[in-house]
């Protein structure tokens, strides 16, 4: 039955960090990758290689802007894929059993050996998580790469689109347990839901982006308050002592004020 | 929404084959002479409602990716009101072949009347089943309204009766009185339309760009927009959700659907309904065929808007600022 159950055991999912993703869409090349082959196989690509190439995936990246009076405007790169509601409005439409969402640790999943295609389920979600994939003539969605968080032999058992992340913004937890590191990070970055107002009740979360505002001015008024403008910008972030950039500084403001030999070269 | 050919007819042709089937349990029930033996056409208008939800739904299939699967749609009732409307199109088509058989045989009796009653029940039970499944529908607001199965209801029910009223006359004699009622039905069913017009008109968007993003939150009078969309070229969540062309033509097609559905029908209803002692049967005949056709062409192109017309809360991700 298609019935939503009570509650789940665990809330698996995962916690985006818009602060430090960068848009480079590896995430979602690793997922297509993954899955192509793996629960969902296959998702079908039509078109690939011309004027008008089409296909299923299951994350995407978005990129926006944000305006605001008085602010820089800020471009923040938005990956989006299955939420894995509490309420999701996708299982109970579904009229076959082909969607459910899983007791023991609240991932939505499709039967695809069930599902006859009428895609309701996709016109049911506000979030846009499910495509439909005409080949195959069945829907598609994230997985939370069910087929990997739960392989032993795996180094990694993480979704792919985790694994992957050259920028450390996926983060794939239980959301049900206070003390996971998913759950801590969504309390010390005001992690938010998406269109809360829909009531489906996502598990997933985002991390709003830092403001930039502060840094953003600083960083303006050191480029151009240089002086003269003869003598180069100094390197007011690098530490006082040590570091490669540190020891870079040193050299360069000594050489600027001395043309003797630098400090580090005395006997 | 992208409105598929193949769900715009099964819903018209389905609303009015069980509008059919409601008016003639109706009568079964109320045991009025129509459903008699002798001179009437009650079983070529059970024919013909049989024949509309029966093509309506051989139709549906054709819009799944898996038909051959379809027969797995009749699990899930308890919990969908697609699986739902399978099982109650399913069941209807009990008390309407047994009609029919009874009629045939000449030898119903009392079980007319309650045929005729489990008829009328279950069609208006699939009609109101098929406007469920859009109607619970939150991520579409203009479908989330109690307006959408009181249309569906009404709509079907109406453009029934103006093909009864066709059929009848066709028959010879009574078709007077049910264009009569039909005329009544399509005035009910344009107010209802007018209704949900309104409603959908005055609907405050409860999502916006902002709030589906969540970026709203960055600064007090953010406004998002989109820099780059996912891919260089649509996906099918745009071409599924995201159907514009109706909408930019919305004020005309609403034009023709207050001619085609509810004015010239109901006008010619009316006409054959007042005229009933005058004129022959041929110019009567004629009327209530041209009103019968006109009120389903209005209505193919009402279902038509109905989903082109409809905003899904997806396309906020792609750049409508509020659903």
């Amino acid at each position: 039955m298609t019935a939503l159950p009570d509650s789940t055991q665990r809330r698996l999912g995962l916690v985006i960090d818009l602060d430090t993703c960068v848009g480079c869409h590896a995430c979602v090349v690793h997922c297509k990758e993954w899955n192509t082959g793996g629960y969902p196989a296959p998702l079908s690509d039509a078109d690939p290689y011309g004027a008008d190439p089409t296909g299923t995936w299951l994350n995407r990246v978005h990129s926006y802007e944000v305006e605001a009076p008085g602010r820089t405007p800020r471009v923040v790169h938005f990956p989006k894929s299955c939420l894995h509601c509490e309420d999701a409005p996708c299982v109970t439409v579904c009229p076959t059993g082909a969607s459910y969402k899983r007791e023991e640790d609240g991932i939505v999943l499709v039967d695809e050996d069930l599902c006859i295609g009428c895609k309701l389920c996709a016109w049911a979600c506000p979030y846009g998580a499910r495509e439909f994939d005409p080949p195959t003539g069945v829907m598609k969605k994230c997985t939370l790469c069910i087929d990997r968080i739960y392989n032993e032999h795996l180094s990694d058992p993480v979704p792919a689109c985790v694994s992957t992340c050259p920028a450390r913004a996926r983060h794939y937890g239980d959301l049900a347990d206070p003390d996971s590191e998913v759950s801590r990070l969504v309390a010390e970055r005001g992690g938010y839901e998406l269109m809360s107002e829909t009531g489906c009740r996502p598990t997933n979360r985002y991390l709003p982006p830092r403001s930039r505002e502060p840094a953003a001015t600083a960083a303006g008024n050191a480029g151009d308050g240089g002086g003269d403008g003869a003598s180069p910008p100094v390197l007011e972030d690098a530490p006082a002592e040590g570091g490669f950039l540190g020891w870079i500084d040193r050299l360069l403001t000594a050489a600027d004020r001395d043309p003797s030999p630098p400090p580090d070269s005395r006997p | 929404m992208h409105p598929a050919y193949s769900i715009i007819f099964f819903t018209v042709a389905s609303g009015a084959g069980y509008g059919l089937m409601f008016l003639l349990g109706l009568g079964a029930a109320a045991g009025t002479p129509f459903v008699e033996r002798d001179g009437s056409g009650f079983p070529v208008a059970l024919l013909l409602s049989l024949l509309l939800v029966s093509a309506g739904l051989v139709s549906s299939a054709f819009h799944l990716g898996r038909p051959e699967r379809a027969l797995r749609a009749f699990s899930q009732w308890r919990t969908s009101w697609l699986s739902r409307e399978g099982c109650l199109a399913a069941v209807t088509y009990v008390p309407a072949v047994l009609l029919g058989v009874g009629w045939w045989a000449g030898e119903l009796g009392t079980g007319w009347r309650f045929l005729g009653f489990l008829l009328s029940v279950f069609a208006a039970a699939t009609v109101y089943a098929t406007a469920m499944i859009y109607r619970s529908l939150a991520a579409v607001p203009r479908w989330s309204t109690g307006w959408v199965p009181a249309g569906y209801l009404v709509l079907g029910a109406a453009s029934g009766a103006v093909w009864l009223a066709f059929i009848a006359a066709l028959a010879g004699g009574q078709g007077s009185g049910f264009a009569g009622a039909a005329a009544a039905l399509l005035v009910l069913a344009g107010a209802v339309k007018g209704g949900y017009w309104r409603a959908v008109g005055n609907l405050a968007a409860s999502s916006t760009i902002e709030t589906a993003t969540g970026l709203g939150r960055l600064a007090p009078g953010a406004r998002v927009h989109v820099l780059d969309p996912p891919h260089t070229q649509p996906n099918w969540l745009q071409r599924e959700m995201g159907y514009r062309v109706a909408r930019r033509h919305a004020r005309k097609l609403r034009a023709f659907t207050w001619t085609l559905a509810f004015v010239v029908p109901g006008a010619l209803c009316l006409g054959a309904w007042l005229g009933a002692g005058s004129g022959d049967a041929v110019w009567r005949v004629t009327v209530l065929g041209v009103a019968a056709v006109s009120a389903s062409a209005g209505l193919l192109v009402e279902r038509w808007l109905f989903f082109a017309e409809a905003e899904h809360k997806v396309t906020l991700y792609y750049g409508t600022r509020r659903v």
